[in-house]
């Protein structure tokens, strides 16, 4: 009886007594503050763990090789979302007061929730090749950026590969093209693109819708695609719902080849999954896959074999696990840029978004930085936010992703008018949005 | 001791009726008003730096009554009328939606007169879904109403209109004033957004109590105890319940409303989704089911004691991982919810209600 109320007390004295020890300590001056908000846990930790931990582990080469950028040393934090909306907003609340030069929210709803936060609060927001594609319009959305391309790039790269298996634009005509997607406005985006080119080179768009709920369920979409029987897919899929559709495209006895996911559909799990017949799967890329880059050695000698990295040994160099290198090397070619642009070493949030505004990382920085060959160059202006660069098609070969194309441009001139009205209704719908009033710095 | 009504001496009817019938009662809820209206001026009075202050505000408080609103929602309608509802995601999604589409066609009119009239819309909903109710219950009621939230999370994402056919498909919150200062958008001072949302879940609130006090709650609860036998009483069962659907449902959509203007500032249809509805739930069920303070220690446990645990190791100076702490975090709340469900099955609001009990003995219990 005793030990029951004392447990009582207990509990209820840990739930009030917590509640008082909130306080957020200050970050010290001497270095620079980059929060990753990363989602190790929940329903999409498959994809989130590499991610992470790639995005770490070059932030902290950096540390270790170099001593950080420009001299001044990393404050890398990672705080867990769950890629979870209301985490996610959590965490940026709790991580805002300590200095942090930039966000990288990793789901699209938490970038929802901050990008109107961004320009009251001074810290740019870098959502890489993902969230909302009309901030790429920097005449509107000044402190977010989404390079190296949006899903609208994406698609329009995946119509130029079609048109060139086919053997030219013209042989589109009549051709039966699907886009499974998941039925949420990630999945959705590409439509209004599809339709343009649909209209324009009078192929037939198909679409394939999977709700959510059933994203491991995707029996009765498949038996759709059986009776329409499109000539490509194309697979703007997340988590759970890649690996099935390889899996079901394999039962189905879809020509394996024919089905192109988006970079998020190129884990190697999602592929993995289709077991030996999947050889041949496809989806974007913007970087190359494998450890045999001097910068993922650099992460093996200094990060990995210190016992520093999270990350299974054997599994350095998986597609997303380079994805979040390759994201952070964005980070720190920003703040690097930040530094020249200013002169300074601690740069702030304010200045980090002039070092992104300017950032221009050319085929000779991409060789110094370790990555030749592993990513295109990118670069990002004032109005441009994104840049719509090249991207490239990979194969699954059974065991790993190799690069089956160069790289492919997409069609800016079919994406810049949706991107230009999209950010336009946005700033229209949201009474009160600023006018952009940020200096643009033009690159040395 | 100190908490014993000895010499409080009720003259009428109305005094022993009152909802706080003892003064130390009515001293501790003037305190907890007074704390709640000072709690934005710590930061001010450089109690804690202006950082926590507004962590606190927009993470911690803001959240805890929008949750505890909606808890309340669901409890007059699962704990005092005793119709299981697994639709109230979808409900709260109904007042955030009717209050986005209504701000965007009449953006003159002020915010909060929007974000109240959704509630409307919501128990418009809520009373045409609560219409199985009249010939289904329990579990089956539960399935019922799981359509209905199916259902509405479905027009969501599928209706372009209801978002205004923007390209991100969510609906992002336009700055809307309220005497010149901005209460909703990014401009907000979390102090105004806190005022607003305690003002709105107070007022709420001592509403719900008195409905629950009066005629209409005794009538609710008479159907919840036994159906047949209220109706031989003379209590019409389809205006009861449908009462019951459409009141829960204002509270629900007001706080959908509230969740997404206030505190989100923009929404996708997935945080409408069926895991909503349930952590609603489990903080009605842990709170305690028919009780309204419970409504607020149910989301109290839920949404700030994981907060708390994942401070927690921080400022105690544990360098701790942030993902094994959210695992350690869904461990102890895990394990802390089971033992309170064993402790006391009836929620933290029969603890509290045995913890005043003992208070009015001590320290001589007999």
């Amino acid at each position: 009886m005793s030990l029951r109320r004392i447990a009582i007390g207990a509990a209820a004295a840990a739930l009030l007594g917590g509640t008082a020890l909130t306080t957020v300590p200050a970050a010290a001056q001497e270095t620079i503050y980059v929060p990753l908000l990363t989602y190790r846990t929940g329903p999409f930790a498959g994809s989130g763990i590499p991610i992470a931990d790639g995005m770490h582990d070059y932030l902290r080469m950096l540390n270790e090789r170099d001593g950080g950028i420009g001299g001044v040393k990393l404050a890398i934090e990672e705080c867990e979302t769950g890629y979870d909306t209301k985490k996610g907003v959590e965490c940026y609340e709790a991580t805002k007061g300590k200095n942090p030069v930039m966000y990288n929210p990793y789901s699209t709803g938490i970038t929802l929730q901050l990008i109107p936060k961004a320009a009251v609060d001074k810290v740019p927001l870098l959502s890489m090749a993902y969230g909302l594609s009309a901030s790429a319009d920097g005449t509107v959305f000044p402190w977010i950026f989404n390079p190296p391309a949006t899903y609208w790039d994406g698609a329009s790269v995946f119509i130029r590969y079609v048109a060139e298996k086919e053997g030219g634009f013209n042989k589109l005509k009549g051709k039966k093209i699907g886009l499974l997607h998941l039925d949420a406005p990630y999945g959705k985006e590409p439509i209004p693109l599809l339709e343009n080119l649909a209209r324009q080179y009078e192929f037939e768009l198909k679409l394939y819708p999977v709700p959510a709920q059933d994203m491991q369920n995707q029996g009765s979409v498949w038996l759709n695609v059986r009776r329409d029987r499109p000539d490509w897919i194309y697979l703007q899929g997340w988590g759970a719902m890649n690996p099935t559709a390889v899996k079901e495209a394999v039962k189905a006895g879809f020509p394996i080849g024919k089905l192109v996911g988006v970079w998020w559909a190129g884990g190697d799990d999602d592929a993995r999954a289709g077991g030996p017949e999947a050889k041949g799967y496809k989806s974007l890329d913007f970087h190359a896959a494998g450890a045999d880059f001097p910068v993922i050695k650099d992460i093996q000698k200094h990060v990995v074999d210190k016992g520093l990295s999270k990350y299974p040994k054997d599994k350095i160099g998986d597609n997303l696990y380079n994805r979040g290198v390759y994201n952070s090397m964005l980070i720190a070619e920003a703040i690097r840029n930040a530094q020249k642009v200013t002169g300074k070493k601690v740069v702030t949030g304010e200045e980090v978004r002039r070092g992104l505004e300017t950032l221009n990382i050319t085929e000779a920085r991409l060789k110094e930085l370790g990555m030749e060959g592993f990513a295109a160059p990118v670069r990002v202006s004032c109005e441009d936010h994104n840049g719509h660069h090249k991207v490239y098609v990979a194969e699954w070969d059974g065991t790993k992703w190799t690069k089956s194309t160069d790289w492919i441009e997409p069609m800016k001139d079919k994406v810049r008018p949706l991107i230009e009205a999209a950010a336009k209704d946005y700033a229209a719908k949201n009474t009160g949005w600023p006018k952009r009033t940020e200096t643009c710095d033009r690159p040395s | 001791m100190f908490y014993r009504e000895a010499g409080q001496f009720k003259t009428t009817y109305a005094a022993d009726m009152a909802v706080f019938p003892i003064l130390q009662d009515k001293i501790g809820i003037a305190v907890i008003v007074a704390a709640a209206v000072l709690l934005p001026f710590l930061g001010a009075a450089g109690i804690v730096s202006p950082q926590t202050q507004n962590f606190l505000l927009q993470v911690v408080a803001i959240p805890f009554l929008i949750f505890s609103l909606a808890s309340i929602g669901l409890n007059l309608l699962t704990g005092y009328t005793g119709l299981l509802s697994l639709g109230t995601a979808g409900f709260m999604g109904v007042g955030a939606y009717a209050c986005y589409k209504l701000t965007t066609y009449f953006p003159g009119v002020n915010i909060i007169v929007w974000v109240l009239a959704s509630g409307f819309f919501a128990a418009g909903i809520g009373v045409v879904f609560g219409l199985p109710s009249l010939r289904i219950k329990g579990f089956y009621l539960a399935v019922a109403t799981l359509a209905a939230q199916f259902f509405l999370q479905w027009c969501f994402i599928r209706i372009p209109w209801l978002y205004n056919e923007n390209a991100s498909g969510a609906i992002e919150v336009p700055q809307r004033t309220l005497l010149g200062v901005p209460v909703t958008g990014p401009t907000a001072t979390a102090e105004t957004r806190y005022f607003v949302v305690l003002a709105i879940v107070a007022g709420l609130t001592w509403i719900a109590s008195n409905l629950v006090h009066g005629r209409i709650g005794r009538s609710w609860m008479a159907v919840r105890d036994m159906d047949i036998a209220a109706e031989l009483m003379g209590i019409k069962l389809f205006d009861t319940k449908l009462l019951a659907f459409a009141v829960s449902s204002f509270y629900c959509g007001v706080a959908g409303a509230l969740l997404v203007f206030l505190w989100y500032g923009g929404a996708e249809p997935e945080v409408f989704s069926i895991n909503q509805s349930f952590l609603i739930l489990f903080m009605v069920i842990i709170g305690g089911l028919g009780s309204l303070v419970g409504s607020y220690f149910g989301a109290a446990l839920i949404y700030i004691l994981p907060i708390v645990l994942r401070l927690l190791p921080e400022s105690l100076g544990i360098p701790i991982g942030g993902a094994t702490i959210e695992h350690l975090t869904f461990m102890i709340v895990g394990a802390l919810i089971i033992f309170f469900l064993i402790v006391e099955p009836h929620g933290l609001a029969r603890l509290w209600q045995i913890g005043k009990q003992k208070l009015r003995t001590w320290p001589f219990p007999y």
